[in-house]
């Protein structure tokens, strides 16, 4: 099952080499890493999504914990949260004699409630946002009209409500 | 007040209440050691013959006081040599603080002269690294280095220094009160409501076992554990970590557990209903095949740190905390509750470890012709009355001397649990002798180990130390030539060294007196004038080539289904 992992960090130097250094070092296995600086600049959250059985979560999170820079450690997928992933995708739209292929697109991207963020004569960029399922559903439904480069930023989660 | 970067680290070493630093000089740390050289009346440095050898002191020098150890080594190489010392440390959970010098901040990066990314490459064999980019940050980091060191699940800790930072001037404050880092907060107390469930546990049990590992030397807890082994009458095995802390006289001793453990002490843990685990770790040194190990115990596991809880092994009930504080906890309720009158009989309990020791699963026969190398140190044992700090380097020496040598005392055992690392006991001992300069400090080598760090020598003669050198010569790297023909069909691959220097030539040429016998009747006075001699000593015992350490339980066996040896 995958988790994800929200770790408040003093923002030093270092600090994150020392996080994805333990991963790699015990073994364990990072699916997607963001980071940033949040509030006042003095920390960082970093947001990684990563897998397991029960044991090795907890090791996970011990491991974390036990980092000397790293402040708090949540495991969001222990209850409801909200989780999202930005995706670019750079699509073609020169498929044969079509005229219709740029509106076939639109189409898509209103249904995504993606976004047109570029656009070329003979290509568009689509910046669409969502969970992993949707992404996933948004570049299944353009890969046909050909898509070029796919970038992604990892998941990014916070917990609703009041939980922390 | 205006002092520079070097100032500050030796202001922040007194601060510290360091007496003694371990290291070697070079280019990018000239400016601390003017500032060492300056504070020489308050300040002792001793100078190793290889910055490994300083790093091993500093631990040595950890284990033997309580106190942490400290290293000063120079960049680059100075700092990469480094490397095996605090990956040892870091093993054993040693607490040690070892203050690297870098070339200046402007050339970082730039692939200087002995320039390499220290913290890069010490980040996961230290509990926690820093560079200094900015002077002004130094003290409190040099204050935080100690206190990370020093508390929690202790550990190395190295700060960093580039040159320039070492000779820029900035202020001086002297430490305003406790350090505290909000990231870091380790538990101390054990939680009550655990602390309870463990005595009641206790007062229930039929088969009971106390199993306690270095954890409880690093706390200090060795008083705590002896009276609550005598309080509830508990039979008590230790780690190769925790040797010392109950005195292996004592009747309700059965010996260390695990890979070379004693028959008694792996079978009590393998028929036991309750084992308590105190400061171990569940190594698989120790637990041999998991899914067989304590198959019928519930397990209490007091540890200081989270992580080490049901890493390997699931545990009943966990107890996160100082092992010391928990130990006085779980005390006074087994005082206020009086437990040990509500204990169940466990008569037939003692009897079953009685019948196991029958066993006698450590004996060996002295014969007139060839030294065994276990009697050797059975007769330094009963020459030094379990008294003496012994360092051990790594293989079948260090195995016989945790069976053969009855520790009585906390604090008198240096060994490399962990990392396992040869050449480790000569530099431990210095760092053991220099805290003690009147103790009997005897190290237990081998003819591969001690070639290892022999260098060191040059210090013990330098300062006088006047440790003992026993080495176990048999002309083999003898632990691995008993996987070999155990496990290998006697294809004794790269374990022959029997074309080893000659050792009383050696010690001679250093200026220290070296003894020699491969005669088992010369065993005992050859000790006896070693040990009496007030310098440093080696002493050569020729010992037979082809002997194994037993009991032995093969990797990923069972505990209960060890080897017992040849006599057995």
């Amino acid at each position: 099952m995958k988790h994800i992992i929200s770790v408040l960090v003093e923002n030093e130097s270092g600090v994150l080499s020392r996080v994805s250094g333990l991963f790699s070092a015990r073994g364990f296995n990072i699916e997607s890493l963001t980071v940033a600086p949040v509030g006042d600049k003095q920390t960082s959250r970093i947001t990684l999504v990563t897998g397991g059985d029960g044991p090795i979560i907890e090791q996970i999170l011990k491991q974390l914990h036990k980092l000397i820079p790293v402040i708090q450690v949540v495991n969001l997928s222990e209850g409801p949260h909200v989780g999202r992933e930005l995706m670019l995708i750079k699509v073609s739209t020169e498929r044969g004699q079509d005229k219709n292929v740029r509106d076939e697109i639109m189409d898509i991207v209103a249904i995504f409630r993606a976004q047109v963020v570029d656009a070329t004569p003979t290509s568009l960029i689509i910046e669409v946002t969502g969970d992993n399922d949707k992404l996933h559903a948004c570049l299944a439904m353009l890969e046909p009209y050909g898509v070029g480069e796919v970038v992604r930023t990892g998941q990014v989660a916070l917990a609703r409500g009041n939980r922390k | 007040m205006q002092l520079t970067g070097a100032e500050i680290v030796v202001k922040c070493l007194l601060e510290q209440g360091v007496q003694t630093v371990f290291g070697y000089p070079g280019g990018a740390a000239l400016y601390i050691y003017d500032e060492i050289y300056k504070a020489g009346d308050k300040i002792t440095h001793i100078l190793s013959r290889h910055e490994q050898g300083a790093l091993h002191a500093a631990d040595g020098y950890a284990r033997a006081t309580g106190r942490p150890g400290v290293a000063i080594v120079t960049s680059g190489p100075g700092a990469t040599n480094a490397v095996t010392g605090l990956a040892t440390a870091y093993m054993d959970s040693i607490p040690m603080v070892c203050i690297s010098a870098q070339v200046s901040v402007p050339l970082i990066g730039n692939d200087a002269f002995q320039e390499v990314d220290t913290v890069g490459i010490t980040r996961s064999c230290t509990k926690h690294n820093y560079l200094v980019r900015d002077v002004r940050d130094l003290a409190r980091v040099l204050r935080e280095a100690f206190f990370i060191a020093n508390s929690g699940r202790p550990g190395p800790v190295l700060v960093d220094i580039p040159k320039d930072v070492s000779n820029t001037k900035t202020d001086y404050a002297p430490p305003s009160g406790e350090v505290t880092i909000r990231s870091y907060r380790p538990t101390t107390k054990g939680h009550q409501r655990q602390v309870r469930r463990a005595v009641e546990m206790l007062q229930v049990a039929e088969r009971p076992l106390l199993y306690t590992g270095g954890g409880v030397i690093l706390a200090n807890a060795w008083e705590e554990l002896r009276w609550l082994t005598n309080a509830l009458n508990l039979p008590i095995t230790h780690t190769l970590m925790g040797l010392g802390s109950f005195p292996a006289s004592d009747v309700r001793f059965l010996g260390m557990l695990g890979m070379h453990g004693t028959y008694e002490a792996n079978m009590a843990v393998s028929n036991c209903d309750l084992l308590v685990a105190i400061g171990a770790r569940f190594d698989d040194r120790v637990t041999g095949k998991i899914s067989s190990f304590a198959p019928h115990a519930k397990i209490i596991h007091i540890d200081v740190d989270p992580t080490s809880i049901s890493k390997n092994v699931r545990v009943d009930l966990p107890i996160v905390g100082d092992v010391r504080l928990v130990l006085n906890q779980i005390n006074a309720l087994v005082r206020e509750e009086k437990a040990e009158q509500k204990q169940p009989d466990r008569q037939a309990w003692w009897q079953e470890i009685a019948e196991w020791r029958k066993k006698d699963c450590l004996r060996f026969t002295q014969g007139p012709e060839v030294i065994e190398a276990q009697y050797v140190i059975q007769s330094l044992c009963t020459l030094t009355e379990g008294q003496a700090i012994i360092a051990t380097d790594v293989g079948q020496h260090q195995m016989w001397a945790a069976q053969f040598y009855g520790f009585q005392e906390a604090r008198h055992w240096l060994t490399s649990g962990g990392l396992g690392t040869m050449g480790y006991g000569l530099p431990a001992a210095m760092g053991a002798q220099v805290a003690f300069p009147k103790r009997q400090v005897v190290v237990i080598s081998g003819d591969g180990s001690i070639q290892m760090n022999i260098q060191e020598l040059g210090t013990c003669l330098q300062y006088n130390l006047p440790i003992k050198i026993i080495i176990l010569n048999n002309g083999y790297l003898g632990m691995v030539r008993q996987w070999q023909e155990l496990f290998y069909e006697r294809r004794y691959a790269e374990t022959d060294i029997a074309n080893a220097p000659d050792f009383v030539k050696v010690a001679e040429a250093y200026g220290a007196l070296g003894l020699r016998t491969d005669r088992p009747e010369e065993v005992m006075p050859l000790l006896r004038q070693g040990l009496a001699h007030p310098g440093t000593v080696v002493m050569d015992f020729r010992v037979r080539r082809e002997s194994n350490v037993y009991p032995m339980v093969p990797a990923g066996g069972a505990l209960q289904d060890m080897i017992l040896g040849e006599l057995l």
